[in-house]
């Protein structure tokens, strides 16, 4: 727009476009072309595997005692006599129209499925983020500001035992001791047994469709199922973050306008919090939004312990009853929103960080 | 080197006599900074007990891992003859432990002579030829580095088929990236150095030069790196037990230990407990043995 513009503004829109615009548009075009490809990666790899497992796709479909000529039919119409080029660019026309092809197990399309049974993933990921940040970022600058003291050494503890604790086995014991032993949150599951479909499911997130609802007994009753697997998966991004968090804050405060700071008198919690602080915000969205991903993934293993009917529980279930094309897809959604966070933050990093241009 | 000399002396000296002894010196110089380091030699510590526990399996289990015994099942704590009691078909927990330690160190072995070497391989030849070959591979690298690594394990092992073997390779496949990653840069950092130079002038080729001038100086960031992601790959490996897709029954490997004992969590905790126990003490002793050895070998890495 700016570059048909005859008039005499034309030069200040021109530099406005070339300094401002064109560095960030041509960031958010080598971003979609990064996710592009990366996808197309991945795309590759869940074919491969789609190809190479010892399930014939065709007997799932048609049975044992099938004849020669269903057999053949069915392999046509899977496309399988095509070349193996042809069926994989088949394949990517289908993903792009997100279709995963039919559930083995059910019979319903995976993409209905999965955008069932997603909401419950994002809930649990969301709320278990959101207590990681509160938690970690805090506990980061704590450390960062008593660097050496017992402050700090406790917070490295709890990042190290965060590290090395396998998250099924203290989801396991967390259920041993809140649920089994103390009674103070609800088992497994969303919501207790007599809450199930009680409210319309609007979002699929069922503390929001509570709260449409109005109705305060589910939303009680889901606030203390997702409580305690939230906490954990919370506590698993509190390890990565506060470590995160404490290294980029050392790093500030070393710098010399902190100690000019220092010098003209200016208290240590407006010097910690609103200069060093303001200076690794962008630094952080990024660490956050890795371990965001990084959760969406991780509740795997806690949506299992917890029986959370999420994107976690199905691709397993689906596993063991060797439904392919369920595992595949729910890898394919994984993978997409995983990549996604990834290069996003990859993105918001290079345009507000003046630096990495 | 003179009889006086003390062998520690002769460890110490700022003038090595020869190229081994320099070696040997530089390496006593890096165990003693990392002797000092009290959390990192606990970590240690617990790694050589381990070794220790997995070659005198035979000898330490108090009874053979596999024998049940259904008239007394899911026996508690201390009970006679059963230190950590006994799981539900009657097995002896303490001595599946035992012999758990060597699952965990089979894959944990395999692993490290898979991701690591393969990482080393591409890395350094993205490295050091450039051009074409650096950005293919490295587009592959970041591709695979952008893949969520449990969710991409499970699929790889549904495809091959459930097994400590192929749980291995879907944990290889997935851990390979970061390490190509170290080894370029650090390839990158080598390739334009004055001795590179001496030694092409000298008629040395691109696989000499990679394997006997670049490969031995990436080593010690890669060893670094790989400590410490030694716990993540064995809590994927215990994850993947757990959910039935690793080790297979009867073996008794940690994972599938905890998956066992889960159904009875409520009233036999202990069950599920002990083996998650010593997968966390492992993770954690390869946890601070890697942050001590980031202090040796990587100085810039650290605080």
């Amino acid at each position: 727009m700016a570059l048909t513009n005859e008039s005499n503004e034309e030069r200040p829109m021109r530099a406005l476009f070339i300094d401002r615009i064109w560095p960030t548009l041509k960031v958010v075009i080598s971003t979609i072309g990064s996710i592009a490809v990366t996808m197309l990666g991945l795309l590759f790899i869940t074919f491969i595997i789609g190809r190479v497992m010892p399930i014939d796709p065709v007997l799932a479909i048609v049975g044992e005692r099938a004849s020669q000529a269903q057999y053949d039919e069915v392999y046509q119409q899977l496309g399988l006599d095509r070349p193996v080029i042809v069926q994989f660019l088949f394949y990517i026309w289908d993903v792009l129209h997100l279709d995963f092809g039919i559930s083995v197990l059910n019979a319903r399309p995976v993409s209905e499925d999965i955008a069932r049974v997603f909401p419950a993933t994002l809930e649990l990921a969301t709320i278990g983020i959101i207590i990681g940040i509160v938690t970690g970022v805090p506990l980061g600058v704590l450390a960062a500001v008593n660097k050496g003291t017992w402050i700090d050494q406790i917070a490295r503890l709890v990042a190290l035992i965060g590290y090395s604790m396998p998250i099924f086995w203290l989801g396991l014991i967390g259920l041993l001791v809140f649920y089994g032993i103390l009674g103070w949150v609800g088992g497994p599951g969303r919501v207790g047994i007599f809450y199930v479909d009680v409210v319309p499911s609007v979002t699929g997130l069922i503390l929001v469709d509570a709260l449409l609802d109005g109705n305060w007994d589910v939303f009680k009753s889901a606030f203390s199922h997702i409580v305690l697997p939230a906490s954990l998966l919370g506590y698993y991004s509190l390890a990565y973050i506060s470590r995160m968090t404490r290294s980029f804050m050392l790093e500030q405060l070393s710098a010399e306008y902190v100690t000019t700071a220092r010098v003209k008198g200016m208290s240590e919690w407006n010097v910690v919090w609103k200069h060093a602080f303001k200076n690794i915000r962008v630094q952080l969205i990024t660490v956050i939004a890795l371990s965001y991903a990084g959760l969406l993934e991780g509740s795997v293993l806690t949506e299992i312990i917890f029986s959370w009917p999420g994107i976690g529980s199905y691709i397993t279930t689906a596993l063991l009853s060797a439904d392919m094309n369920a595992v595949l897809g729910g890898t394919v959604v994984v993978g997409l929103i995983f990549i996604l966070l990834n290069v996003l933050s990859d993105m918001l990093y290079k345009i507000f960080d003046p630096r990495a241009k | 080197m003179s009889n006086t000399q003390t062998l520690r002396e002769w460890l110490l000296t700022e003038t090595p006599t020869s190229r081994r002894h320099a070696k040997i010196s530089a390496f006593y110089h890096g165990w003693l900074t990392l002797r000092s380091n009290t959390m990192a030699m606990i970590g240690l510590g617990i790694l050589v007990l381990m070794l220790f526990v997995a070659a005198a399996a035979p000898l330490l289990a108090p009874h053979d891992p596999f024998t049940q015994d259904l008239g007394n099942r899911l026996a508690p704590l201390w009970s006679d003859g059963h230190v950590f009691g006994t799981d539900s078909l009657g097995r002896d927990i303490l001595s599946r432990l035992i012999y758990g330690t060597r699952i965990t160190l089979y894959i944990v072995t395999l692993v490290t002579l898979i991701a690591p070497v393969a990482g080393l391989l591409v890395g350094t030849v993205s490295g050091y030829v450039g051009g074409w070959t650096d950005t293919v591979l490295m587009r592959i690298t970041d591709i695979f580095l952008a893949f969520p690594r449990l969710v991409l394990a499970l699929a790889f092992v549904a495809a091959l088929g459930a097994g400590i073997e192929n749980a291995v390779i879907a944990i290889s496949l997935t851990a390979w990236p970061p390490y190509a990653r170290i080894a370029r840069a650090e390839t990158l950092t080598i390739r334009s150095s004055d001795y590179i130079s001496a030694i092409k002038l000298q008629g040395a080729g691109p696989i000499r030069i990679i394997t006997k001038h670049i490969w031995p100086l990436c080593i010690s960031s890669l060893i670094v790196r790989v400590t410490l992601d030694m716990a993540g790959i064995i809590l994927t490996a215990a994850g993947l037990g757990f959910l039935g897709l690793g080790a297979q029954p009867p073996s008794p490997e940690w994972g599938a230990m905890i998956s066992e004992g889960r159904r009875f969590i409520l009233d036999h905790w202990w069950v599920a407990t002990v083996p998650g126990l010593a997968i966390f003490t492992v993770s954690l002793a390869f946890n601070l043995l890697g942050d001590g050895l980031r202090d040796v070998l990587d100085p810039k890495a650290g605080d």
